[in-house]
């Protein structure tokens, strides 16, 4: 392991160890946070539980949807929006002010129009998720060299080779972390959704611990939102890694 | 002025050569934009490209140099007057045969040398067993052989040019126009690319057009070398240099040598001046 890595762990063991021992000693009262080990031993009863499938799987499938959608449009609307520059002009505001705005305060109003259900929920995750992608992709494709872009015209490149060869290889690392901004993007909006307002899901559960005095369970869920999402992470820096590894970035 | 001056000599000089390219009164204009007045940034240029030359073009900073390659690649299209190639207008489209190497580092990132090296042979429709028979070529030509799995991020600016002077010598272009090519190299690496690319001038046969702004360069290089005046560009003179066609950069040790260089300076001495006092103006 590299001296950084040691360092991390280092600082990962040492935090959950003090948080413990100042658990244990009663430094931190158990309803205020419950010690690791006791989130960890509850989270393995509640995984046994039958419930909780049910509502993993309703907040993963909500998640994969947005995030698909948001990719997929995210990548398409950032593209014609480079392509057609007024069109550009025209909505370049609107995105760059665009994170400013509290997503969230608009659920209630989804919730009037699509239903309590995984609809609004999956509605606000691909609003919150998308932007990043549009973002992303601009800034990919308005960074292609110019240089690139003359050696295809004279290589006598048709339109869809330019785009295909040099154009969205050029542009694939700024749109391959647009993409893991929707990845974290899509997970947060879900989740957080969920937390204000749902019949189901991960953050329906964390919510329902929180308000029924259930810290044990309510840290237990916490800490396997933040397991999933980790391993999540790392799958996808994983593979941007071996993408982006030979290309020296 | 000299450029006004007309070179009776030439007109019986070019009877005696292939003609390859040929610019006619090629002007080019940029329209003016927001905050811009209009720029008129090359010509009226004419002059000939003989089949199988060295020519060099050197000139001040910002005299259309590189429009004039533009231009003769097919890149941009001129305001007025005429290109044509091997006897065939061209007009805002790259012909084939005509290969262009530029300054910036054109490499893809995202490909190994030896996919770079044949990144325009699928298009051209050659078939596998010539194209790798062609990169295996180019690459050893260029001295890239041991690097052939490498990335460009793990190259020196000096072999990534190798690259893309690779990738356009496995076209067999007959005409290579090349930008600057050195531009970024230190001088050590510019006098060895130089000699490298004397070899693939006489190996190749090609026609080749090298814009440049260092004067021993163009020299040494070059058979003939076009001096252009501050903007908007054109031909003060055309030099020739004589030089064998066996050479190296080993030519910078004859006593002519810094003649020729002198006379391109004492050409370009006031063009520069006047260049750089078109800076000034403009900030």
């Amino acid at each position: 392991m590299s001296k950084a890595g040691w360092i991390r762990t280092l600082l990962l063991v040492g935090a959950v160890g003090a948080l413990e021992l100042a658990c244990r000693t009663g430094a931190i009262a158990p309803t205020m946070v419950t010690a690791p080990s006791k989130m960890v031993t509850t989270l393995i009863k509640t995984l046994q539980s039958d419930e909780i499938g049910m509502h993993l799987r309703h907040t993963l499938s909500a998640v994969a949807i947005a995030m698909s959608i948001a990719i997929v449009g995210g990548f398409v609307i950032g593209f014609v929006l480079n392509w057609v520059p007024f069109l550009r002009r025209a909505f370049s505001p609107f995105l760059a002010a665009y994170y400013a705005i509290p997503h969230f305060a608009f659920y209630p109003l989804l919730i009037v129009i699509f239903g309590l259900g995984p609809v609004p929920l999956i509605v606000l995750a691909t609003l919150f998720a998308m932007v990043a992608m549009i973002l992303a992709t601009m800034a990919g494709l308005d960074r292609v060299p110019r240089v690139l872009l003359k050696t295809a015209r004279i290589h006598r490149l048709s339109l869809i080779e330019e785009i295909w060869r040099v154009r969205l290889p050029a542009a694939a690392p700024h749109i391959l972390s647009g993409l893991k901004l929707a990845v974290a993007y899509s997970f947060i909006g879900v989740i957080a959704g969920e937390f204000i307002l749902s019949t189901s899901g991960i953050g329906h559960e964390i919510a329902f611990a929180y308000d029924n005095f259930d810290n044990p369970r309510m840290y237990a869920l916490i800490l396997f939102v933040l397991g999933i999402v980790t391993l999540f992470n790392m799958a996808v820096f994983a593979w941007e890694r071996r993408m982006l590894r030979r290309r020296g970035a | 002025m000299i450029a006004g001056a007309p070179r009776l000599a030439a007109v019986g000089d070019e009877a005696a050569y292939k003609i390859h390219a040929r610019l006619e009164g090629v002007t080019r204009v940029y329209p003016p934009r927001a905050g811009h007045a209009e720029v008129h940034a090359l010509g009226p240029i004419s002059f000939d490209l003989r089949a199988g030359e060295f020519f060099s073009v050197v000139g001040p900073s910002g005299c259309g140099k590189s429009t004039l390659l533009d231009v003769l690649a097919g890149l941009a299209v001129p305001s007025a007057g005429t290109v044509e190639f091997e006897g065939k207008p061209v007009h805002g489209e790259v012909p084939d045969g005509v290969g262009v190497v530029f300054q910036e580092d054109a490499s893809f990132p995202w490909l190994t040398v030896e996919d770079n090296v044949a990144f325009g042979l699928r298009r051209a429709g050659v078939d596998a067993a010539e194209s790798k028979r062609r990169v295996d070529f180019a690459v050893a030509f260029m001295g890239l052989r041991d690097f052939s799995r490498a990335y460009p991020s793990q190259l020196s600016g000096g072999m990534r040019q190798r690259v893309c002077i690779a990738r356009t010598l496995v076209m067999q272009p007959r005409l290579i126009l090349l930008d600057e090519p050195f531009g970024a190299l230190d001088q050590q690496t510019r006098l060895l690319m130089g000699d490298e690319l004397l070899r693939l001038w006489r190996e190749t046969s090609a026609t080749v057009l090298l814009i440049t702004h260092a004067l021993d360069e163009a020299n040494l290089l070059s058979d003939r070398i076009g001096v252009m005046s501050a903007r908007p560009g054109r031909f003060l003179d055309i030099v020739e240099t004589g030089w064998p066609r066996d050479r190296d950069s080993r030519l910078a040790e004859r006593a002519d040598f810094g003649a020729v260089t002198s006379r391109l300076w004492s050409y370009l001495r006031g063009e520069s001046l006047r260049a750089l006092g078109q800076g000034t103006a403009a900030r």
